[in-house]
This record gives structure tokens, C-alpha cells and sequence, in this order.
């Protein structure tokens, strides 16, 4: 048992595959946020008045606001805004119609990360196709397969080219699931949000392939403010992904970005999220600030909106991408695993909100905890007057490897209607030295070992993860956990 | 050899020589060491060893890890078989014999061929094949527990097999099916140490040996008719004579 702890207590950080810097020529912002700065963006992108007075609006708003320091469960250094610098573009053109026109050296970055803009590779060999939109710092540099889903009616695009190709759609929907006076850090990407995806999937139409973005923070001294829009007009379908990575630096960065899912009468949104921002070095030092804001609206009868994220990375994690269950018979969904190892903290979970009737929401979240990490739960459900039949079921898991970390669950729940049902269980477990053992007799090593029966613990929520995506998120959860044991 | 747990001395001066072929049986009292030597065998940390050698394939096991003895070949099946859910049978299995024949400079196995022996050695102990796909020893009875372990076995193919009270807990039916699943797998290459209690498992699975622990050493060894005479008398006269021996 000492040995044991002991060897849990040597922590070898475990090699960022991510963390390279490419050498891309940069366009920055001066450091600083101010009305010149929120101008200078609005005007960089060559966006009409009624955006730029909705940048100044939450801007303003976000002015009158603290940071949200006091309720979560992490402890850090504030963040200088001031410090930062709020845009930064690859010099190149920042919208590129054919793949030639693509800086080399961009290509570079993306290959190194294993995402292959070029279509043709994509295709040769591959049964299911993904689209992607790359998004490097603050711009989309490149959207795959565009033409394809157009003749579907489907537009997916960067979100700067949504405000300039479909400003309805974008004045619309934009800020319908998450206005600016949400909260702190939605106020701040409201005012400052550089680029996204745009998704529009049209009546009736099920999206043929993935859809995906990938987020690459690449420059020093700047912060990552995407927003991401998606809708589902009726009866559509689609599976989304999102994917991330950032270089290994010895300061915080921030990632401040706002998701919202819009879904009509019997649509359906599948949403994945592969979270690998560089964690921070074994002592703490470095990593990314992850401030998020993601949260759907099932917002006719018979929608469903479905939420998976496997979350290995930043330094802080704080997200809650939660489900407004506003149609009746419509389905929330959230399946969650959060490892965090040496010094990172996560504040994660969902908030369930029941609006209509006969709805219904399941929350499975699978916490794992290494080294001197502190990894919370922290989950709403909400059923309002008048949700009549609503119901719930959430089961938080948490596993603790070694005696130095932490695991908590904050779950929250208000009950406004007699007929709603409401379950919740949780369980906290700590990984077995009679497993380990078990697998090394067997001839698996520990390392192995820990990762077949971390994988095997986050099993209900992998499942939930398409294909190819799953069998990255599981070589991530073995890699996270690199070293963490023995 | 000797070994300790938590200081406390547990095999005090053992020896045994295993010959390739050979069925060992090894019983005794409670307490008088017989699982702890199944757990230093196969390398458990709990156990301190404090003195002496074990010699497999001419290396010596104490000098290697738990993984490193399984993967030369030594096999035990567990008394508590341990569940890790949502790890399938057949992943874990793969993911095993894959880890030993890497350490053995093999190819991994092909899926067809993984596949063919599962359902070939699944046969052995009658196991169902939905038990195959099920997360390990999540939900099994007792029974099907230790079915599984020699349903493992079979499938890594084990120079030494230990089996540790393989037959507590079981049923006649179920003894019968894992005694006849052992006994399939005997072969000249392949050597056994059974430990056990009760001659009833020895019904089945006769041994070249039995061997009596007490109190930490082999106070007698005899042919498989010594089982029939400690079923008869108990251990008494064996403690009786240690003593006056002592």
C-alpha cells in the first residue's frame, strides 16, 4: 500500500503531443480591451452596423460585471484583460476558396495534428467523411466539403462568413440561447468573438457526414473567442464535433468561447467535444484558461439535443453546456468524462432545464481524478411550474487515483412541478490495486492496465462518441493518465 | 524460499520442484500459507519475499514484475476472481495475449485467429458465449467466475498454471466443468500447482503430488493417495506429528 503510494506520488507529466508552435505570420490586435478594440475587430471582419452595436452592447454590459470567482470549485491568479491580446490572424487571406490558396505552412499545422484539409486524402479509404472547418487563433482558415453539403441546402461554413452570406440566419439566432448578460465570459465573447462555425441544416435534411471544427490556439500572448452556431430546422439531424489543442507555454491563455444549438420540431443535435487544450506542466505552470459557455434549445416539441464531452485538458475547465427543454417531448442529453491529473481543476457538469412537457433528460458524468488535481461535478435540473410529467435521471461517478487529489459534486435541483421525477446517484471510487494486479497477471502492465479500466469505467459515455472520434478519446483518457500511476 | 506479510513471517523454508507435466497439489489448514504462496509466485506486492529463489525457465521469477512472470508463461487463477466493469472479456483478453506476445517478439494476434480460439477454448468450460462479451466478472455467479479464469487460461496458454481454491464456492455440476476444462489443457509442456482444501477437486483432477503446508513448510509429500488419508483424518495427525517432529 505505501509502495503503491509511493509510486503514485512520483508524477511524470505526461508528453503534450500538442504542444509545437508553428511559425504562421501573424496580424495582432494591440494588447487591450477597449471600444477602439471591439471596433477594430468589427471592422477587421467587415461586419454591418447592427453587429458591431451588439459587440458595443455586451461589451458595455460585460464592463458592469465580476468575475465569476466566488461559487466555482477553483482556485487561480485572475486574469489580466488587459493583458491579452483579442485578435490574431494568420496574415494570408483569411478565407480561402480552393485548397492551393491555404498557407503551406498552416497545412503544416493541421496535418501535425492529424486533421487533413484536403478533401481528396479525406475521401480515399474512408467510409464516413467529416467535414471540417480549421480554426487557427482568431480565424477560420479553411471549411472542407462545403459544396457537397450545399447541394443539401446545408450551409456550413466560418462564422464570419455566415454574417456576410446569411445575416438572417445570424441576427436571428445569434444570442437567442445565450445572451450577452448571460454571465461574465458570454458578455466577453459577445463583444470580442473573432470567428466560429456557422451550421444551418434545412427542413427535413439529415446531414450526410460529421461536422466538425477544430480550434488551434497558436500565437503567444492572445486569448481564443469563437463562437459556434448551429441550427436544426425541422426534422434535420446532425452530428457535430469539436476538437482542440493549443502549443505548451509557460502563461495562461484564454479560451473564452460561447456555443449555442438551436432545434426546431423533431430535429435532433448530436454535439462532441474532444477538449485537449494544453493542461499546464506537472507543477501548475502554463496551461489554458477554458471558460465556456454551450447550451442548446430544444425549442419545439419532439427535439432532441445531446451533448457528449470528453474533457482532458486546460488548466481550468468551467462549462456547463446545458439543454433549455422548451418543446414538449423533447430530450436533453449529457455524457461527460473529465480527467484531470497534477495540478488542473475542473468545474464541469450541465444544467437540465424543463420547460415543456413530457420532457425528459439524462445526465451521465464520469469524473476521474490523478495527481493533485481537484476535478467538481456541478449540475442543475430544473423543473418549472407547468413541466408537466418531466423527468430526470443523472449518475455522477467520480474515480480517484492516488490519496492527493480531489473530487466533488454540486448537484442542484428544483423541483417547481408535483408530477416531475427526478433521480440522482453518485458514486466515488478509487481505482483498485486488485485490478491492477488482476490485469498484471494477465501480462498487461499498469500503465495498460489503467487505461483499459479508465476506458472500461468511461464506457456508457464513449459509446456515445461516433467512431473515429471515440478511439482518439480513448488513446487521449490513457495518455492523460500517462504516468499518473506507477 | 520465505516470505512475509506485514512482518509477519507467512512460508517459512519451502521447497518444491515442479517437472514440466506435472500436477502439484498443495493442501493444508487455513493459515498455513497456501494462497500466500500462490500470491509471491505470481509477484503480489502485499508479500515481502525475505529469502530464497524461484526458478522458472531458468530466470528467477522474484526478479520480475507481476507482468513479466505472466508473460514468461505462469498463470493464476484467482480465488476472488476481480471485476473491471466495462472492460469487455474479449478486450481484455486480446489486449493480454497481445501484451505477451510482444514481450515475446510476436506479431499481434489477427482477429480471425483471436476469434477462432475464443470460440475453440469457450467450449472447454462450457462457457457462454454472451459471458465472452460481457465486462470481466461483472455480474458473474461464482460459479461462471471461476469458469472464466480457466477459460483465461486456456486462452494464454500457460507454461505453470496456479489455480488458488479454484473449487470454493462451486457446485458439483460447476466443479466438474472446470476440473474437466483443467483437465483438457494438461499436456507434457504444462505443470500445475493446485491448491486446495478438500480432496473432492482432486477426484477430478489427480495429481503426480500432494504436498502438505503447515505453518509456513511442506511437512509431507506423498502420491495422491496422501489426499485420500488427510480427507479421512483431517490434519490432526499432520499437526500431531510436525510437533513431535519439532
Amino acid at each position: 500500500m505505501e509502495e503503491k503510494n509511493q509510486i503514485l506520488e512520483e508524477h511524470i507529466a505526461s508528453e503534450y503531443k500538442y504542444g509545437f508552435v508553428s511559425d504562421i505570420d501573424t496580424e495582432f490586435a494591440p494588447k487591450g480591451l477597449n471600444e477602439e478594440i471591439v471596433k477594430f475587430i468589427s471592422q477587421k471582419k467587415n461586419e454591418p452596423e447592427w453587429l458591431l452595436e451588439y459587440r458595443l452592447k455586451a461589451f458595455r454590459h460585460w464592463q458592469t460585471m465580476t468575475e465569476p470567482k466566488h461559487w466555482p470549485h477553483l482556485h487561480y491568479n485572475s486574469v489580466d484583460f488587459q493583458d491579452i491580446s483579442y485578435y490574431a490572424a494568420p496574415k494570408k487571406k483569411a478565407t480561402v476558396n480552393s485548397f492551393d490558396e491555404v498557407d503551406p505552412e498552416l497545412l503544416k499545422t493541421f496535418e501535425k495534428l492529424g486533421i487533413s484539409l484536403e478533401e481528396q486524402k479525406r475521401l480515399v479509404g474512408m467510409e464516413s467523411k467529416i467535414a471540417v472547418d480549421a480554426v487557427i487563433d482568431s480565424v477560420s482558415v479553411k471549411t472542407t466539403f462545403k459544396e457537397v453539403l450545399a447541394e443539401k441546402g446545408i450551409v456550413f461554413c466560418s462564422f464570419s462568413e455566415a454574417v456576410q452570406e446569411h445575416p438572417e440566419l445570424v441576427k436571428k439566432y445569434m444570442g437567442s440561447v445565450v445572451p450577452f448578460t448571460d454571465n461574465f465570459y458570454a458578455a466577453l465573447n459577445a463583444a470580442v468573438f473573432s470567428d466560429g462555425s456557422f451550421c444551418y441544416i434545412p427542413k427535413g435534411v439529415r446531414c450526410p457526414m460529421e461536422l466538425s471544427t477544430y480550434f488551434r490556439i497558436n500565437s503567444a500572448g492572445t486569448g481564443q473567442f469563437e463562437r459556434t452556431l448551429i441550427i436544426a430546422d425541422e426534422g434535420a439531424y446532425v452530428s457535430y464535433l469539436e476538437g482542440c489543442t493549443a502549443p505548451q507555454r509557460d502563461e495562461n491563455q484564454l479560451h473564452a468561447a460561447v456555443v449555442e444549438i438551436v432545434a426546431h420540431r423533431d430535429a435532433e443535435v448530436k454535439y462532441s467535444t474532444v477538449q485537449n487544450w494544453y493542461p499546464g506542466d506537472k507543477d501548475g505552470k502554463g496551461g489554458i484558461y477554458n471558460f465556456v459557455t454551450k447550451r442548446g434549445i430544444c425549442l419545439e416539441a419532439n427535439s432532441k439535443i445531446s451533448w457528449t464531452q470528453v474533457e482532458t485538458g486546460s488548466a481550468i475547465t468551467w462549462k456547463y453546456p446545458s439543454v433549455i427543454l422548451k418543446g414538449d417531448n423533447s430530450i436533453g442529453e449529457f455524457y461527460s468524462v473529465a480527467v484531470t491529473n497534477n495540478m488542473q481543476q475542473a468545474d464541469t457538469g450541465t444544467k437540465m432545464i424543463h420547460l415543456g412537457k413530457n420532457t425528459r433528460s439524462t445526465i451521465i458524468s464520469k469524473g476521474i481524478s490523478a495527481g493533485k488535481s481537484d476535478n467538481s461535478y456541478r449540475g442543475l435540473v430544473r423543473i418549472a411550474k407547468g413541466a408537466k410529467n418531466a423527468r430526470n435521471f443523472s449518475q455522477c461517478d467520480s474515480l480517484l487515483m492516488g490519496d492527493q487529489c480531489g473530487a466533488h459534486t454540486f448537484p442542484y435541483i428544483e423541483i417547481h412541478d408535483k408530477t416531475g421525477v427526478v433521480e440522482h446517484e453518485a458514486t466515488t471510487s478509487k481505482i483498485g490495486e486488485d485490478q491492477i494486479f488482476y490485469c498484471n497477471q494477465r501480462g498487461i502492465d499498469t500503465e495498460k492496465a489503467i487505461g483499459l479500466i479508465v476506458n472500461g469505467y468511461c464506457r456508457e459515455v464513449l459509446d456515445q462518441l461516433p467512431m473515429e472520434f471515440a478511439v482518439e478519446a480513448k488513446k487521449l483518457l490513457s495518455v492523460s493518465l500517462e504516468g499518473s500511476v506507477g | 524460499m520465505q516470505a512475509s506479510v506485514e512482518g509477519k513471517e507467512i512460508l517459512r523454508g519451502l521447497n518444491l520442484e515442479v517437472k514440466p507435466g506435472e500436477v502439484h497439489a498443495i493442501m493444508g489448514p487455513n493459515g498455513s500459507g497456501k494462497s500466500t504462496l500462490a500470491s509471491v509466485l505470481a509477484g503480489r506486492e502485499d508479500y515481502e519475499v525475505t529469502g530464497g529463489e524461484v526458478l522458472f525457465n531458468g530466470k528467477d521469477l522474484l526478479d520480475l514484475s507481476p507482468e513479466d512472470r505472466a508473460r514468461e508463461g505462469l498463470f493464476l487463477a484467482f480465488q476472488y476472481p476481480i471485476e473491471i466493469p466495462g472492460v469487455s472479456n474479449i478486450n481484455f483478453l486480446k489486449t493480454a495475449i497481445n501484451e505477451i506476445r510482444e514481450y515475446r517478439d510476436m506479431d499481434p494476434i489477427e482477429p480471425k485467429e483471436f476469434l477462432a480460439l475464443v470460440k475453440e477454448k469457450q467450449k472447454l468450460v462450457e462457457l457462454d458465449g454472451k459471458l465472452a462479451n460481457r465486462s470481466v466478472n461483472e455480474g458473474f455467479s461464482g460459479g461462471e467466475k471461476k469458469r472464466n479464469e480457466i477459460f483465461q487460461m486456456a486462452m494464454l496458454e500457460p507454461k505453470l498454471c496456479i489455480l488458488d481454491e479454484t473449487d470454493s464456492g462451486l457446485d458439483i455440476d460447476a466443479l466438474r466443468i472446470v476440473a474437466n476444462g483443467v483437465n483438457q489443457l494438461r499436456s507434457p509442456e504444462r505443470s500445475f500447482i493446485v491448491v486446495t482444501h478438500y480432496q473432492r477437486l482432486l477426484d477430478y483432477i489427480v495429481p503426480d503430488f500432494v504436498h502438505v503446508l503447515y505453518q509456513g513448510k511442506i511437512v509431507k509429500s506423498g502420491p495422491k493417495e496422501l489426499a485420500l488419508e488427510l480427507e479421512e483424518k483431517g490434519y490432526d495427525w499432520i499437526k500431531a506429528e510436525t510437533s513431535v517432529a519439532i
